[in-house]
C-alpha cells in the first residue's frame, strides 16, 4: 500500500507492507538509522520518534498510520549542520555514553520542552518515563534537559 | 514486520461496520499497543486487520444534551489527561489516564482499546466502573448500550460481537455537589508497569460529613475488573472511622477473587485490597471536601 507523509520536513510517498512498522519504514526505506531498534515491545523507548509532535514507540506503530502525518526523527533536529540546543546540552552534560538510547531520549525531551519550556524536575522525569538508559543512569540526562530549558 | 495479510483503513464508521460484517474474522486495531504485542508474542500470521485510526467519529470528548460525558473510543490516554472538559468534570480520571505505561504508550493507546481487550489490569477500568460508565456498541444493524460492568464477561472476554465496534464511552457526571474520586494504582514502578492492584472510588459527601454514597471498584483483583457492592453498602450513610475502614477493606477483600501471578501472590493482593480500598476511599472522601484525619 502507498502512503504519503512528511519526514523531517520532506514530503515522501512510500510504498509499504500492511504489517510494516514505522520503525522499519524509517530505517529500511528512508535510511534513518538514528531510529534505534531496541526491545521491540514498547518498553525501552529507543525507537521513539515524534508523530505530529508527540513521542511514539515506532516499533509498536504500523507505518500505515502515518499517512498524512508529520514525523520527526533525530536526523531532523539539527538545522543547517548545527545541533539543537538540546542536542548540544546532552554533549555538554555527558548525558551520552553508548549512545543507543540517546535519539529516543532527545526526541522525548524535545517534545516535552515544546509543551513545557520550563519543566520541573518531576515533569522531566515523567516526560522521559518511557525511555530507558542502561549505561549512565539518568542524572546527566535530566541535567541536560534542564540546561536546554534554561537557555 | 507483523504478520498482517490485509489492512483495511475505513474512512467512516459505516464503512467499517459494513466491512466487519463481510469479514467477521478480521481483528480491529485501535492504538495497537496491545494487539501488536500479542501478534508478536503469539507469532500470529496472515492476520486481517481493520484499523480505526482515520475515523473522526470515534474521536473527541464532549458533553451530550442529556448531561453525560462522551469520550470517543479512539481517544488516547494522553487526550483524556489533557482534556479541559475531563479535568474540570472528572479530575481524577484525567490523573488515572496517565498511570498507564509511559508517554509514548499514552500517546497511542486508546481508551476503547483498553476496554475491548478485556485485560483485568486495564488502568481505565476501575475508574470507569466506579463512574458507572456505559459503552456504545454499533454494528451494521444498529446501536446498543451496555454498562461497563456487564461488558466484562471473563478474563480477556468482553461482550463485543465479531461485527461490532465500541464507538464511545458515556459517563454520567456525578450530580451530587460534593463528590470526589480517586484511582490508586499499586505497581512496582511508577511508570511503564502493569498494575499489581488498582482501586478506584467515587464518593459523595453530605453537608454533615457522612458519606452519602460510595462506589468502589478494583482491577487485577478478580478475573475481571469488579465493583465491591457489599463494601459500598457498609459505607453509605456513615461517617468514616478507623473501624469502619478496616471493615470496608475486609469486606472488599471478601468480594474479590485475586490469584497469584509472578507479579504478586494471592495473599499479598488480598492485603493490598484491604489497605488500598480504605486509603482510596479516604482520598476520594477528601477530594469530595470531606475532612478525615487518620489518627494512626
Amino acid at each position: 500500500m502507498k502512503i504519503e507523509c512528511t519526514v523531517n520536513g520532506q514530503r515522501e510517498i512510500i510504498e509499504i507492507e500492511p504489517g510494516e512498522t514505522l520503525l522499519e519504514m524509517l530505517r529500511n526505506r528512508l535510511g534513518l538509522t538514528g531510529v534505534k531498534k531496541g526491545c521491540e515491545v514498547g518498553e525501552c523507548g529507543a525507537c521513539t520518534v515524534l508523530v505530529e509532535d508527540e513521542p511514539v514507540d515506532s516499533c509498536l506503530y504500523l507505518a500505515a498510520r502515518v499517512d498524512g502525518k508529520e514525523i520527526l526523527t533525530i536526523e531532523g533536529l539539527s538545522q543547517g549542520g548545527k545541533l539543537s540546543k538540546l542536542q548540544q546540552a546532552f554533549i555538554d552534560e555527558g548525558a551520552v555514553q553508548c549512545g543507543f538510547c540517546t535519539p529516543g531520549f532527545i526526541l522525548s525531551a524535545h517534545a516535552l520542552l515544546k509543551r513545557h519550556p520550563q519543566p520541573t524536575e518531576e515533569e522531566i522525569k515523567q516526560g522521559l518515563a518511557g525511555n530507558l538508559c542502561r549505561c549512565t543512569g539518568y542524572q546527566n540526562i535530566i541535567r541536560a534537559v534542564q540546561k536546554a530549558s534554561n537557555e | 514486520m507483523y504478520g498482517v495479510k490485509q489492512l483495511f483503513v475505513p474512512a467512516t464508521v459505516k464503512e467499517a461496520l459494513e466491512w466487519l460484517h463481510q469479514n467477521p474474522q478480521a481483528k480491529v486495531i485501535a492504538g495497537g499497543t496491545d494487539l501488536l504485542l500479542k501478534m508478536r508474542n503469539q507469532a500470529m500470521r496472515e492476520v486481517v486487520l481493520v484499523s480505526l485510526h482515520k475515523l473522526k467519529e470515534l474521536e473527541g470528548i464532549e458533553i451530550l444534551p442529556d448531561g453525560t460525558l462522551r469520550i470517543g473510543a479512539m481517544v488516547t490516554f494522553t487526550q483524556v489527561n489533557r482534556s479541559s472538559l475531563v479535568r474540570e468534570k472528572l479530575p481524577f480520571l484525567a490523573e488515572a489516564a496517565v498511570t498507564m505505561g509511559g508517554p509514548q504508550i499514552q500517546n497511542v493507546a486508546t481508551i476503547g482499546g483498553n476496554l475491548c481487550n478485556g485485560a483485568v489490569s486495564a488502568d481505565s477500568a476501575p475508574s470507569l466502573l466506579a463512574l458507572e460508565a456505559r459503552l456504545v456498541l454499533e454494528n451494521r444493524e444498529g446501536t446498543r448500550e451496555v454498562s461497563l460492568e456487564d461488558f466484562y464477561l471473563g478474563p480477556g472476554r468482553v461482550d463485543l460481537k465479531e461485527d461490532e465496534l465500541l464507538t464511545a464511552i458515556k459517563i454520567p457526571l456525578p450530580r451530587h455537589n460534593k463528590w470526589g474520586g480517586y484511582y490508586y494504582k499499586y505497581s512496582m514502578r511508577r511508570a511503564m508497569d502493569i498494575s499489581t492492584l488498582g482501586c478506584a472510588v467515587v464518593c459523595a459527601v453530605e453537608a454533615g460529613g457522612q458519606v452519602s454514597q460510595a462506589r468502589i471498584a478494583l482491577g487485577t483483583a478478580a478475573p475481571t475488573p469488579i465493583r465491591c457492592r457489599q463494601a459500598e453498602a457498609l459505607v453509605a450513610g456513615r461517617f468514616l472511622s478507623p473501624d469502619l475502614l478496616i471493615r470496608i477493606g475486609e469486606t472488599a477483600a471478601g468480594e474479590a477473587k485475586p490469584r497469584s501471578s509472578w507479579r504478586a501472590s494471592k495473599e499479598f493482593r488480598l492485603e493490598l485490597i484491604k489497605e488500598l480500598t480504605a486509603r482510596t476511599l479516604v482520598q476520594a472522601y477528601q477530594n469530595a471536601g470531606g475532612e478525615y484525619r487518620d489518627e494512626n
